[in-house]
């Protein structure tokens, strides 16, 4: 009897775990492989305004991610740097359509772009996108078809090629099969790639995200690397969203929510900035006013017509991207 | 009922049979039909794009040299831990496993960080002119590291259980030392040869974690074949990433196949002689 009585409490428990459910204390966020410092800071901020709640963090590759997401990953949130991930989580309906309505700035909290990371001294003397093509400057960057922040490398050196070129297709295409050429290694992902060109000595210049660059010049000093902000490149957003599918599962919408409002606060930007993100936030932007030097950015949307045009021009398999590197 | 000397035949096979079908046919089978959701003609221009046999052309290749470095170093090895007792042997003996079990990943990153051009091995090398890191050399070395194990110990027990007075007793009609090895102990020594060079071949077909570190992952000249399955995989090209791989797999399963034949070839003819 005692034992028919224990067996029934947990199948009580059993069956009414779910409506507890309802107020999850605890949220995923499934985000890309650079970002896991600047989340466990953002997190660590969350938690102290939101005490008992937990956030638990998961990094790779934004693809690979959403991959797992669609395979049975439970996340919550996602905080990626492609927005063609999550367009991918559209199609698989695990993201509603307008999930760009649902956050300020088309649900981008930050923002960076592709930067220069150079040796002490800046012995080659690169200033701009033209250096890279030059015989005598080997380049390093992941590779486009696996990591998101070598895709802006890719978009923003055609970007600058097409502004210099005035629109001359082929000349763009020579330009940046030419900086191609130049690059002696492609890693997988951008922290490998960091590694490939601070660590083992390899290239002249480091293109990745200039909140990346920021941080390994802090890192390793002004007597090993320094950065270089080329006069333009393209805007990178930081896309985040609620992966409704999940949270609806979870009963975690509302959390959500205010978990990925929290990137928008005065304290959540402040973080971000500190991570050498840039941010929307005018304060916080007047605050690191001296750390972020003015630079032309261009918009993936005026100057390729949107995602879903890259998606099919550039980076398909047999796409320009192919053509560029594929065919040596 | 006819009784084995063995019991449990029927339990056993069942188990073995529900095992293999659960652990290995099962999701081979699944990359099979997301292949077969290709047509043949779409099938035939994934697996044979340019690219896609570039990559087959330097995983092969690297496999193959890889392949023979280990049966000459690995049976050399093999050689000295059976044969001779020294000091620090059972640590030596006990090392040869290690690749086995260190995350590939981990031997990736350690040899780049030998064999780059500011590492111990590699600032040495690259003053003679040799590139290591980012070549197609690269890419053998870190295959040779992660195959080693499988010709050492394929061939060791055989080794140790050779009998002596078959040596003996080709020293005794006069047989010197080559023609000893060559006509006694290698003819022994082949089933077991040949079983290692399989799978160190095959290991090093599919071998991922500890290459892209070291190789220059560049299409056409220095992309492994898995890269470029990963790659598709990125691309949420599901279809063709199973294309790639099953061509991988057939690969493999033919070499493993040839060397089991040649194998009971050679297992009849060392019987006859």
């Amino acid at each position: 009897m005692k034992r028919l009585l224990i067996l029934g409490t947990a199948l009580a428990a059993l069956v009414a775990g779910p409506v507890f459910a309802q107020q999850p204390t605890k949220l995923l966020n499934a985000s890309y492989d650079v970002a896991r410092e600047l989340f466990a800071a953002e997190n660590e901020a969350f938690i102290k305004q939101n005490p008992g709640i937990n956030i638990d963090q998961s990094h790779a590759g934004t693809s690979k991610q959403a991959r797992a997401i669609v395979e049975g990953l439970d996340a919550d949130v996602v905080t990626f740097n492609q927005v063609t991930d999550i367009d991918f989580l559209v199609k698989q309906g695990f993201v509603s359509k307008d999930w760009q309505k649902a956050f300020p700035n088309s649900a981008s909290p930050f923002y960076s772009f592709p930067s220069f990371l150079v040796r002490a001294g800046n012995p080659k003397n690169i200033k701009d996108w033209n250096d890279l093509a030059r015989d005598d400057v080997k380049v390093v960057f992941p590779n486009p078809k696996t990591s998101g922040n070598a895709r802006y490398t890719y978009l923003a050196a055609v970007a600058y090629a097409r502004e210099v070129f005035k629109g001359d297709e082929e000349k763009v295409e020579a330009f940046v099969k030419k900086i191609f050429d130049n690059v002696p290694v492609f890693d997988t992902g951008g922290r490998a790639a960091t590694t490939t060109f601070v660590e083992r000595e390899t290239g002249d210049v480091l293109i990745t995200f200039e909140a990346e660059t920021r941080g390994i010049a802090k890192q390793y000093g002004k007597d090993k690397v320094e950065s270089v902000i080329p006069s333009v490149s393209l805007l990178a957003e930081f896309p985040v969203a609620v992966v409704d599918k999940v949270a609806k599962k979870r009963g975690s919408e509302e959390l959500s929510k205010k978990y990925l409002d929290f990137l928008y606060s005065e304290q959540g930007q402040r973080i971000a900035a500190e991570f050498g993100h840039r941010v929307l936030n005018e304060k916080v932007v007047a605050e690191f006013k001296n750390e972020f030097p003015q630079i032309r950015l261009v918009k993936v949307d005026d100057v390729f017509g949107g995602w879903d045009k890259i998606q099919k021009e550039h980076f398909a398999s047999g796409g320009t991207l192919d053509k560029l590197y594929g065919s040596r | 009922m006819k009784r084995n000397v063995l019991p449990g035949l029927h339990l056993s096979l069942g188990i073995t049979l529900f095992y293999v079908g659960l652990i290995v046919v099962l999701p081979l089978s699944a990359l099979v039909f997301k292949a077969a959701s290709l047509g043949p003609a779409e099938y035939w221009s994934i697996v044979s794009s340019p690219r896609a046999v570039a990559s087959y052309r330097v995983t092969a290749f690297s496999a193959l040299i890889a392949t023979l470095f280990n049966l000459v170093f690995g049976l050399a090895l093999a050689w000295v831990l059976t044969r001779y007792r020294f000091p620090g042997r059972r640590i030596i003996d006990a090392m040869v496993d290690l690749p086995f079990a260190l995350p590939t990943a981990v031997a990736g990153i350690s040899l780049t960080a030998l064999f780059s051009s500011n590492g111990w091995f590699g600032s040495v090398l690259s003053e003679a002119g040799i590139k290591v890191a980012y070549t197609p050399i690269g890419i053998m070395i870190a295959m040779c590291f992660t195959s080693l194990p499988f010709i050492v110990r394929t061939v060791q027990p055989v080794l140790e259980d050779l009998d002596p007075a078959l040596e003996e007793a080709a020293q005794s009609l006069g047989g010197s030392d080559w023609t000893i090895f060559r006509k006694v102990i290698l003819p022994l020594l082949t089933p077991a040869l040949l079983a290692g060079l399989s799978l160190s071949f095959a290991r090093s077909l599919g071998e991922f974690g500890a290459i892209i570190f070291i190789a220059g992952n560049q299409p056409m000249s220095t992309e492994i074949t898995a890269l470029l399955i990963f790659i598709r995989l990125e691309e949420y090209d599901y279809q063709a990433a199973a294309a790639i791989a099953s061509v991988l797999l057939l690969t493999a399963f033919a070499m493993l196949a040839v060397t089991n034949w040649l194998q009971s070839r050679a297992l009849r003819y060392t019987v006859k002689g």
